[in-house]
């Protein structure tokens, strides 16, 4: 049937062509050498000032990096990264840390602005900019390889929430820093989290203290925007002993012709019944409709549940991109711990994802559950590949694996890779995983209550990652559905 | 992460030896020996099979042959002997027997008298050593395993093997039994490949079943290849009742035509280390692939089922279940992959791969895979590992029946649905008495 005329103008706004984060911010800004080198990484730390330890750091992994080679076992398919013809640091020119948002650079606050990311304390007390969450957030805002921003640090400081850069945080408070930093995502984890390790330049360090439920969600806010510059930022949440914390994670980058490298790690650590909740919207450049430019996004992102009964959950939206390639995991170490994967992956145009999670269970009684939805449209590959193992010692270990795969027109791909591993007769690991198209009957019976084709077709897919949706935090629940409600409209006609 | 293995392993190494030794003696001439030397060029690029090679993550073939065995003699009279009293496990059955002994067909100890019009059977050297056109042929064409590398070994060292041809329209009620054994004395190395054609709407049942002494460590690496034309009903099943030391490499290919009935069961108790891989390709619209599995291990056994599931075009329904029963320190490993190609609409493909660890220390590895480039397509895979369920124990238990009885009740339950893909009512029985025996071993 023939579409509407709301529904075309609908999609025509939210086709990848008119990806409309993709504006770009003119101001000056003072980069490394190109290339990577020693230099590079020593430049970086020179940069940030950081103690001698954080240096031998980074060119230890820096070393490291040199002897290791791009996996290439992924369903991606890219030209090979020139990894010295890149900047590996970016920052807004005579960039001194600022007091307050007041010196802050104005086009820094605009394009924040512009992106609806509210820094403005005053602003967001008032209710103004944000009328549909009434719960407020903290934002640490990084722009290319700093961080501009952080909102509400008194008030998290009253709670004894440390909420900051990580660059900050590796001056003020260095004992966290050392004794975690590394810790769960080894330097020599794999390629690009080393890569990250020896040229990380900004992120955001988070330390709830025992006991303390924090009294905010806490926010990053991503975005590249210098022309051939990589992201490398580094994320290290600490939720202490019975602490809970709920972040959320967004990001977006200008349109532009050439690829541009997003390698980031995560690293979140929970203690005796603390609980992290962890979620992002993923909503970088994806390229345009024949797959020029976009972002390569290739993400270390892992969970230690290292005390009793602790949690860790993922929730994520991806929706952007032209290379994903990311796994957030969860090491459930502590008995009784448990590890959570949400997940919807829409991939449209060229883009192609390759995406899931790991949920290794080491200690006894431990529990995870992923829920996992890939929607491919368009000429997109859309793969999952998760791992879902049990250690000798976990005894009691449950799993439940769901992922989805809807496919959206005959040119795309939709790909299931799960590895299930029970070294333990205990554990009990269910496994499932469908793919199919809408199917007819699901939308004759909503036509015949009267809905049109594509009202039916919004409905079906609306509960076909409903599963998902309802994990994420209310201020992103509304984002991710109007980012939802794109993919869709934009593919069905 | 380096890609080229620069030191070879000792059985790599002794591969190599056994090739120069024997290449100029295996059967076949020119178009085939630049094949085999073809295939083995493919062996010495890439090595023996690792973990490193994603198909073989969880066998790793390199490890697993500390040496690799000469090739085996051809049996002598005690051979034959043992040859005559193998394939026992299907005794009372009404089955043609073909032998394949220490990798040659044994024509006098094999029952090929009275074949049924349209049934011819042979044997695979005979057919190489006369240049026969059409196994030459389809040894020359693209296989569906052509990728693998322990195949191309096959390829490059096969000698003998049965070649049966069924006629169209002809179908053939006696199963044929091609009974493959290792007889001894001494460990050595077999490598069989037998073809299996089956004209337009003509029906077959072919049963192998492969066995050894247990005391030795034997190396076999063995291939059949199906091809169905359209119309065709075949039903094969594979009964792996290897020596308990024995290294076993299995390949299974089937090309299918349109509207084919294909129904498989692998049934494996026996090896050291096993490995099946199965790579079925659907060519024609509207087949229907069957392939079940039933794997019971026990001491330090692997067992390793490889399923490639290939629907190159649309409208074909395929179902795998496969079960697998796990004591001591055995560790199964389910691989399975349903390819949908670029427009092979209306495929409907269901694949079940569920685990029964009976001890604390057995291990089961699944990686159930989709590979999807079609859209309007119903295609899903479910996987399970878990323990005998407590409840289902203990409401038999309630009921008077003993601990181990109402545990024997409920594995055999379990493995039963996979073998009741098999037709042939015999053959259904004899495997359904070998899974009893297997289980009143038990401890």
């Amino acid at each position: 049937m023939p579409a509407v005329q709301e529904t075309v103008e609908q999609v025509r706004s939210i086709d990848v062509d008119q990806y409309k984060y993709g504006f770009e911010t003119d101001i000056e800004t003072e980069k490394a050498p190109k290339g990577l080198s020693e230099d590079t990484v020593r430049f970086i730390s020179a940069k940030k000032e950081e103690p001698a330890w954080m240096l031998e750091w980074r060119l230890e992994a820096f070393r490291r990096w040199l002897t290791m080679d791009e996996p290439t076992w992924a369903r991606v398919d890219y030209p090979k990264i020139d990894y010295q013809n890149a900047y590996y640091y970016a920052a807004p020119k005579a960039f001194v840390a600022p007091k307050s948002l007041d010196e802050v650079d104005p086009e820094i606050l605009k394009t924040y602005e512009k992106l609806g990311i509210p820094l403005r304390e005053r602003e967001i007390l008032a209710g103004v900019v944000r009328p549909e969450g009434s719960s407020r957030v903290a934002v640490d805002a990084v722009f290319d390889s700093v961080s501009v921003a952080t909102t509400f640090k008194e008030e998290l400081k009253k709670a004894g929430v440390i909420f900051m850069p990580i660059s900050e945080a590796i001056r003020e408070h260095p004992e966290l820093v050392q004794k975690y930093l590394g810790s769960v995502v080894p330097v020599s984890d794999n390629f690009f989290a080393t890569l990250n390790s020896a040229v990380f330049s900004d992120g955001s360090f988070v330390y709830i203290p025992p006991g303390v439920r924090c009294p905010m969600e806490l926010s990053t806010y991503f975005r590249i925007n210098e022309r051939n510059t990589g992201q490398f930022e580094r994320t290290l949440i600490i939720a202490d002993k019975g602490s809970y914390v709920s972040y959320l994670e967004g990001c977006t980058a200008p349109r532009r012709d050439e690829n541009q490298l997003h390698a980031a790690v995560v690293e979140l650590i929970a203690h005796d019944d603390a609980e992290i909740k962890y979620s992002t919207v993923q909503n970088w450049y994806p390229g345009d409709a024949e797959g020029k430019g976009g972002i390569f996004n290739f993400v270390t992102k892992r969970g230690d549940c290292r005390g009793a009964r602790s949690k860790i959950s993922w929730t994520q939206v991806e929706t952007g991109s032209a290379i994903t390639w990311k796994y957030p995991s969860c090491i459930l170490r502590g008995d009784g711990s448990r590890g959570e994967f949400y997940s919807i992956a829409i991939s449209n145009g060229r883009q192609q994802v390759d995406s899931g999670t790991k949920m290794i269970h080491l200690g006894k009684n431990t529990t995870s559950r992923i829920i996992s939805k890939g929607i491919a449209a368009g000429r997109s590959d859309n793969t999952y590949r998760g791992l879902v193992s049990a250690h000798r010692k976990a005894t009691g270990a449950r799993n439940f694996t769901n992922c989805d795969s809807l496919l959206i027109g005959p040119h795309c791909g939709a790909h299931t890779v799960p590895y299930i591993e029970a070294k333990n007769s205990s554990a009990l690991f269910e496994h499932e995983a469908t793919t199919s198209k809408i199917s007819e009957d699901m939308l004759f019976y909503c036509r015949q209550r009267g809905l049109s084709q594509e009202e039916a077709v919004a409905l079906v897919v609306n509960g076909f990652v409903k599963d998902v949706l309802q994990h994420l935090p209310m201020e992103f629940a509304v984002e991710a559905q109007k980012l939802i409600s794109i993919s869709l409209e934009g593919s069905v006609g | 992460m380096t890609q080229a293995t620069v030191t070879k392993s000792e059985a790599e190494r002794q591969i190599a030896d056994a090739w120069t030794g024997v290449k100029d003696r295996l059967p076949g001439a020119a178009p085939l020996t630049a094949r085999r030397e073809a295939a083995f060029k493919k062996f010495e690029a890439a090595g023996l099979p690792n973990r490193r090679v994603e198909e073989w993550k969880y066998t790793d073939l390199r490890a697993l042959m500390r040496d690799a065995k000469p090739l085996a003699q051809p049996p002598g009279e005690i051979g034959r002997v043992r040859a005559r009293a193998a394939g026992a496990i299907l005794s009372g059955v009404d089955l043609r027997r073909v032998v394949v002994a220490d990798g040659v067909l044994l024509k006098d100890v094999s029952d090929l008298g009275g074949l049924e019009p349209g049934l011819t059977i042979g044997s695979l050297a005979d057919a190489l050593t006369q240049g026969d056109a059409e196994v030459m042929g389809r040894l020359g064409a693209q296989s569906p395993a052509e990728k693998d590398v322990a195949f191309a070994l096959n390829t490059a060292f096969m000698g003998d093997g049965a070649v049966i041809r069924v006629a169209p329209g002809v179908k053939i009620a006696r199963p044929i039994h091609l009974v493959f054994c290792f007889t001894g004395p001494v460990p050595a190395a077999v490598f069989t490949r037998s073809l299996v054609s089956v004209g337009a709407g003509a029906a077959v049942t072919v049963v192998e079943s492969h066995e050894g002494p247990d005391g030795l460590d034997y190396q076999v690496n063995t291939a059949l290849e199906i091809v169905a034309g359209d119309g065709a009903e075949i039903d094969h099943v594979k009964i792996g009742t290897e020596g308990a030391a024995a290294l076993h490499v299995s390949t299974l290919t089937a090309a299918l035509g349109r509207n084919v009935q294909f129904r498989d069961l692998n049934f494996t108790i026996g090896g050291a280390a096993v490995r099946n891989q199965i790579f079925a390709r659907c060519d024609g619209a509207g087949s229907t692939l069957s392939l079940d599995g039933a794997t019971l291990l026990k001491g330090r056994q692997h067992a390793d089922a490889t399923l490639v599931v290939d629907h190159a075009i649309g409208g074909c329904k395929s179902r795998e279940i496969y079960k697998g029963v796990l004591e001591g320190e055995s560790r199964s490993v389910f691989q399975g992959k349903t390819i949908v190609r670029p427009d092979a609409q209306k495929t409907d493909g269901k694949m079940a791969s569920h685990a029964l660890l009976l001890s604390e220390t057995a291990e089961a590895d699944h990686k159930p895979e989709l590979e999807i480039f079609a859209d309007d397509v119903v295609c899903g895979h479910g996987a399970t590992a878990g323990a005998l369920d407590e409840d289902l124990r203990f409401y038999l238990m309630a009921r008077g029946i003993p601990k181990k009885q109402a545990e024997t009740l409920l594995i055999q339950s379990f493995v039963g649905e996979a073998i009741d893909v098999v037709a042939n009512e015999g053959v259904r029985d004899a495997l359904t008495a070998a899974v009893m025996r297997w289980l009143e071993a038990r401890e």
